[in-house]
């Protein structure tokens, strides 16, 4: 199958600018600065490119919100803030091909006219932000980034921001607050970003492997990289597969791709003949499958017709003998520890969730708990400023809802069948 | 102007106008904690959550602006159980020490909780999350953050209003409080409106900590008398105790705020108050009815100007006063008493602070009103020469001061006049110093207008009877004068207004009921 990222992967030598040229990088951007802005425009909305940071959101329709008079400087800014838990795509990209990232930036900020970019890097990517930088000097030092970007008139500053370590930062606008700053909450919208952004200005906010696909698409064109993917759903996807499968890792697939396939014919299946449990579909705030619901394509409709969805693309494998009750309850934990603290509901709601999840796996549930938990997400649910709330509730939902028995014995027998404590 | 349904209401109002600020504008209650008029929209407290048709999402009221053929319910049990369940998730970790927070009685989560919870508690004891209690952050205020439900007005406030940002959030998730930075108190002359945007009992105030029940609490709206400004307040009492001064909403003059200063203003009714006539008889003060202190004062005025003219009399206002009290004084001096020495000063002893934001350098409520009715700091200056050269018999003081002068400088002064009377509200020299002291209600017990510094002309209303043998200044004025011959019929301050707007060019137009609860500038058709 064809690649857009994950070709040059296992080169070692990849991720520094000259070996990058060797293999025809930056011939991109020569093309792109060569020709009119709205034809890389018109390419990427063809290439029906979705974003990859989970939310699936169209990348050309996005760039057309930014306000069409150029009176105000503009923003581009680089969602590497991966923390979604069971997504590892991006780091891949940062460590191998620095450079594909560093180009689609390059060619996308000539395509908004945007003459400023932030790399924003998750604080604990101590190694993959320092692969990044040493690309961004690179580039520098070729004449990709600075003034005059090949003759072409067009300028471009690139900047490296390091995250402090909060997983709320990977959400748009509490990155924005972050970059400037401030501390990382969420913004009320509207105003939205396009228009209102980083430092007051109209800024786009992209994920790494969305604008890592980009230089692909302006050497092949849209309609190649969208005949890569299924309908709506254009190109390669990232998926990680985690959990105890035979072949863990990250896996450049179409999104046409069976969930069953990739866990067993990519990842090679499970551990030791082990029978699957669950499948945590695309990064840990999405629903919960049952082994009989992974017949489906990895594509964002598709997983939506039952209720899930392929977000950021981590597959997290669960395994038969794992406890559901304990793999929900460090889901909450997560949540609780990560929640911003500015909506009452995700505050503390979060917390109420953690708390009720532990004592039902510590053998102190409660007659009514689990209808208490289902209200408490119910209360919690589209009521925030940030999908934050959300992310935790659609966990909470589906394991309850699926794997109801295995809660209910918990609370009836006062302890974990699986023999787990905290 | 959109035009839009609300719980099947149509309605048109302002562009720009928010979901929250129509239902306000309209007698819909859509309950808020973190929104604030006069502050940014945080959108965090979830609690103004509505149904707005074709949004598949409840949204916030307080951020969604109405728009043409809106659809908008509040009254859905959609909504009410959202409010319900964030009303549930703010108190999950409340401490529910009601019995022992100043708070109680006005506070945001009971007020609501009667409304839309009265729920049993899902949420066990001993899962509640602990936060500091009772901290001194600085100012007028005590924070307790257990009782916070973090809806950030205080942060903004501080960040917005007085941009001394000494707040911020701390920490996340259940464990967020707000707080001050380590060895950085509040710093700055506004600390006050903290207790007071707190909707619950987090931020309250030191000085009125403990010391009265809210429900037992009357309120009065008055005008603080603590500068010249004239920031609109609440004046909450019970009995003839004046027990703290809150900001009262006037756009035109103080927005919702008032400073740290004019919060204290209420002490001078409590404090060092002149409650029953006094005169002075070889230096040795006898308390006296009323009777014997009239008599007294109005036959030594009418003797010292039979004796050696009325150019032996003189007249000292204070910009303390109202106008109609300054008014019937100028009447006094001008057409019974007929002495040429008249004046006031707007210059008094202590801190002259001023900002520019509510603080005004001139300490005195109505310092343009003394000006407007024909008292001058120059008038001053002449009546204290001539205090100085032993030509003045009888003297009138109004208020304990004289502009800046020091106790010593007063009593040296108003030794060389044989017959001083003061009116007045507080202890101070110059009641000390006189020979009859005619004890005045306070701001508190009587009702008047002031002029603040920008010509607004403002109503104050008396919230209860004057303490002790008080009694108002125009009362007291009045009877003055008509022992002294005149036969004035003066029933109230809105009769003694009538006749001032009819004969005072600055306060032509102008009428009692007209100037209701927010004033209106003077200066007539200006």
């Amino acid at each position: 199958m064809e690649t857009v990222l994950t070709t040059h992967f296992a080169d070692e030598r990849y991720r520094r600018v000259d070996r990058y040229l060797e293999l025809g990088g930056y011939e991109a951007l020569r093309k792109a600065l060569s020709g009119p802005k709205e034809r890389i425009v018109d390419e990427v909305k063809k290439a029906n490119l979705r974003g990859r940071g989970g939310a699936g959101f169209p990348a050309g329709v996005k760039w057309g919100f930014l306000p069409k008079d150029l009176s105000r400087p503009r923003v581009l800014v680089i969602n590497a803030d991966e923390g979604e838990p069971g997504t590892f795509k991006d780091r891949q990209i940062m460590a191998r091909a620095p450079h594909l990232l560093l180009e689609g930036i390059a060619i996308a900020s000539y395509a908004m006219t945007i003459h400023l970019s932030y790399i924003y890097i998750r604080g604990e990517f101590v190694r993959e932000a320092k692969i990044v930088e040493e690309a961004v000097a690179e580039a520098y030092a070729k004449g990709f980034f600075g003034k005059n970007i090949l003759g072409s008139g067009f300028d471009l500053d690139v900047y490296v921001h390091r995250g402090a370590g909060a997983y709320i930062c990977g959400e748009e606008t509490s990155l924005i607050n972050s970059l400037e700053g401030k501390r990382g909450w969420p913004r009320i919208k509207p105003p939205f970003p396009a228009s209102v952004g980083a430092f007051g200005l109209p800024t786009i906010v992209n994920n790494v492997e969305t604008i890592a696909d980009v230089p692909w698409i302006v050497t092949h064109g849209g309609e190649k990289f969208a005949s890569l993917g299924v309908e709506k759903n254009g190109g390669t996807r990232l998926i990680g597969v985690s959990g105890p499968v035979n072949r863990p890792g990250v896996y450049e697939l179409s999104a046409g791709v069976l969930l069953r396939d990739i866990i067993y014919t990519h990842a090679g299946g499970l551990k030791d003949g082990k029978a699957l449990k669950a499948v945590i579909p695309g990064g840990s705030s999405t629903p919960v499958l049952r082994p009989d619901e992974i017949d489906v394509t990895y594509d964002i409709e598709s997983m939506g017709k039952i209720g899930t969805m392929p977000g950021s693309g981590g597959v997290i494998v669960i395994a038969e003998g794992t406890c559901m009750v304990r793999a929900l309850s460090v889901l909450m934990n997560f949540y609780a520890h990560e929640s911003c603290g500015q909506c009452t509901p995700c505050r503390e709601g979060t917390g109420w969730l953690a708390k009720v999840m532990g004592r039902i796996e510590n053998g102190q549930g409660r007659e009514g708990d689990l209808e208490l938990v289902l209200d408490v997400c119910d209360n919690m649910m589209g009521r925030t400023i940030c999908p934050l709330a959300d992310a935790a509730v659609m966990p909470a939902q589906s394991f309850i809802w699926k794997f109801r028995e295995e809660f209910e014995r918990h609370i009836k027998d006062q302890k974990c069948p699986f023999g787990n404590r905290f | 102007m959109p035009t839009f349904v609300i719980n099947g209401m149509s309605a048109t109002v302002a562009d720009g106008m928010t979901i929250l600020e129509a239902a306000k504008q309209l007698g819909i209650e859509i309950p808020h904690y973190c929104y604030h008029p006069k502050l940014s929209i945080a959108g965090n407290c979830r609690m103004c959550l509505v149904e707005v048709e074709k949004f598949p999402k409840l949204q916030i009221s307080c951020n969604t602006v109405v728009t043409e053929g809106m659809v908008v319910r509040t009254d859905t049990e959609k909504v009410r159980k959202a409010v319900t369940g964030v009303l549930e998730l703010m108190l999950i970790h409340h401490p529910i020490d009601c019995p022992i927070c100043d708070q109680a009685g006005e506070c945001g989560l009971q007020s609501y909780y009667m409304k839309f919870g009265l729920h049993k508690s899902r949420f066990p004891l001993e899962d509640k999350v602990h936060k500091k209690k009772v901290q001194d952050i600085g100012g007028q205020i005590v924070l307790d953050a257990e009782r916070c439900i973090l809806c950030s007005r205080c942060v903004r406030f501080l960040r917005e209003v007085t941009g001394t940002c000494e707040m911020e959030f701390f920490d996340r998730s259940d464990h967020s409080e707000i707080s001050i930075f380590p060895g950085r108190p509040l710093s700055n002359n506004y600390t006050g409106n903290l207790a007071d945007i707190c909707p619950v009992g987090a931020l309250t105030s030191k000085d009125f900590r403990f010391k009265c029940r809210v429900w037992f609490l009357k309120t009065a709206n008055s005008i603080c008398t603590g500068c010249a400004n004239g920031c609109n307040v609440y004046a909450d009492f019970k009995g003839d105790i004046l027990y703290r001064l809150r900001p009262r909403q006037n756009d035109a003059v103080n927005k919702t705020w008032m400073c740290d200063f004019g919060r204290l203003e209420y002490r001078k009714a409590n404090e060092d108050r002149l409650l029953t006539p006094v005169i002075r008889e070889g230096g040795k003060p006898i308390a006296a009815a009323w009777e014997s202190v009239m008599y007294t004062t109005a036959m030594k005025f009418k003797d010292a100007a039979e004796a050696h003219g009325p150019e032996s009399t003189a007249v000292i206002a204070s910009p303390q006063s109202s106008n109609e009290e300054l008014f019937l004084v100028r009447k006094l001096a001008k057409e019974i008493l007929k002495t040429p020495y008249t004046g006031f000063s707007f210059r008094a002893p202590g801190d002259q602070t001023f900002d520019d934001f509510l603080i005004r350098a001139d300490k005195n409520p109505n310092s343009l009103g003394a000006q407007l009715l024909g008292f001058s700091e120059e008038g001053f200056d002449r009546t204290l020469k001539a205090v100085s050269e032993g030509k003045i018999r009888a003297l009138l003081v109004f208020g304990n001061v004289l502009a800046d002068l020091t106790e010593g400088e007063i009593v040296s002064l108003l030794s060389k006049v044989p017959f001083v009377a003061n009116v007045g509200t507080n202890d101070g020299a110059v009641p000390r110093a006189a020979h009859a002291v005619l004890p005045q209600a306070s701001f508190a017990e009587r009702g008047g207008t002031f002029t603040n510094y920008a010509g607004r002309v403002q109503r104050f209303q008396p919230g209860f009877r004057p303490r002790g043998k008080a009694r108002a200044g125009i009362e007291i004025v009045s009877e003055l004068a008509n022992r002294m011959g005149a036969a004035w019929a003066f029933a109230g301050e809105a009769s003694v207004f009538q006749a001032l707007s009819a004969s005072e060019e600055p306060f032509a137009g102008l009428s009692y009921e007209s100037l209701g609860e927010q004033g209106r500038p003077a200066g007539g058709a200006k």
